[in-house]
């Protein structure tokens, strides 16, 4: 009799995933991107998790602050497109030394097919550095989860920013059709 | 129109153990620090636009505290989203005060939007903030004691108030390091 082999595809969300449920994140705040998708869904199914959906990426600066400050430790996903919007806000855990964590799934960097994600992709780390970020970067998908928790371990644990860019050559490139 | 000063004292004056006070950047920050020195203060003095999403997150992670932010036009402006935020992630314990002074006093008390046709409360309401209202004379007062302490919120007050510059009076430390960890002992104690 021949097995039957059972395949269990494991997607890289889900490291992310086991680094919040192990070093206790509550509280997830985004604007959402198709690379995140998968996490997202996660995290709203977990009723340990809030999960607040953001009007503006530079809001889930000062939720992140707020909630560490009531004792929650939280992470903020975004698309590289939204790195820009924070900026100003990013002084805020600067000054105060409150951790910070964001996921950044990035775009206009590797076989993009829409120039507009160009300009912010190309400006992502250099805007998170001079604001004194601390970037890590993951572009393969089994150092997603080590990266992930190194990360959120140098945050909480250094007490500064940190942020994690997800390589789009990980992630894909979406090819849009017209029409 | 609201002498605003003497109305935040008035509001924090004998305050109850269960309110934790944030403000945001501007006057309001020197208003709250005006009414006495209290480790349970925590106030902007940059980063604008982020007081509202500082409170939510506060209020979510604290839910038998009470919460009460001060902020001014100008701060609630340049963050108008956090309204909707605050309205769809709902949390009972939150209020929001605008001291409305139609005006950037800081910078030279330039107009601001609320000067305009742009009004605060209408866009708290249409955020989804439905307890929200306008206050124009002090007659309101225990109204607003009420919602602060008592209420299920959030909650969004529109305090119109007087364009005048008053004496900047200083935090305990300029260090937001110092400033939020001194806060924070207020919430583990």
């Amino acid at each position: 009799m021949g097995k039957i082999m059972t395949v269990i595809k494991k997607d890289w969300r889900n490291d992310i995933y086991a680094v919040f449920k192990n070093l206790n994140i509550t509280m997830v705040s985004h604007v959402p991107d198709a690379g995140h998708t998968p996490l997202i869904n996660l995290c709203e199914k977990d009723n340990e998790i809030d999960v607040v959906t953001l009007t503006t990426e530079q809001d889930g600066v000062g939720l992140s602050c707020g909630a560490y400050a009531g004792g929650r430790k939280s992470a903020l996903l975004m698309q590289s497109s939204g790195v820009g919007n924070c900026i100003n806000a990013l002084a805020l855990p600067n000054i105060c030394r409150i951790p910070f964590l964001t996921i950044v799934s990035m775009r206009g960097e590797w076989g993009e097919f829409i120039p507009w994600q160009v300009p912010m992709g190309l400006g992502t780390p250099k805007v998170l550095e001079a604001m004194d970020i601390k970037v890590f970067r993951a572009d393969y998908k089994d150092e997603v989860g080590s990266t992930v928790d190194a990360a959120a371990r140098f945050a909480f644990n250094t007490k500064r920013s940190a942020a994690v860019l997800l390589s789009q050559k990980m992630i894909g490139a979406k090819q849009f059709k017209n029409g | 129109m609201i002498d605003r000063r003497p109305f935040v004292q008035k509001i924090l004056k004998n305050r109850k153990d269960n309110l934790r006070v944030v403000s945001g950047i501007g006057t309001s920050t020197w208003d709250i620090m005006s009414a006495g020195d209290n480790k349970g203060n925590f106030g902007f003095i940059g980063a604008m636009g982020q007081s509202i999403p500082f409170a939510l997150g506060l209020a979510k992670s604290q839910p038998d505290l009470r919460i009460l932010l001060f902020t001014g036009d100008g701060d609630t402006l340049m963050s108008l989203g956090s309204m909707a935020t605050v309205a769809n992630h709902p949390v009972n314990n939150l209020t929001i005060i605008v001291l409305d002074n139609e005006s950037y006093v800081e910078t030279g008390s330039q107009p601001t939007a609320t000067a305009g046709k742009s009004d605060l409360e209408l866009i708290a309401k249409g955020s989804g903030i439905s307890n929200s209202y306008t206050v124009t004379n002090e007659n309101d007062y225990e109204k607003i004691m009420n919602t602060i302490y008592d209420e299920e919120g959030p909650s969004l007050i529109v305090v119109k108030c007087q364009a005048k510059a008053t004496p900047l009076v200083f935090p305990h430390s300029f260090d937001g390091s110092v400033s939020i960890n001194r806060f924070m002992s207020s919430i583990k104690s």
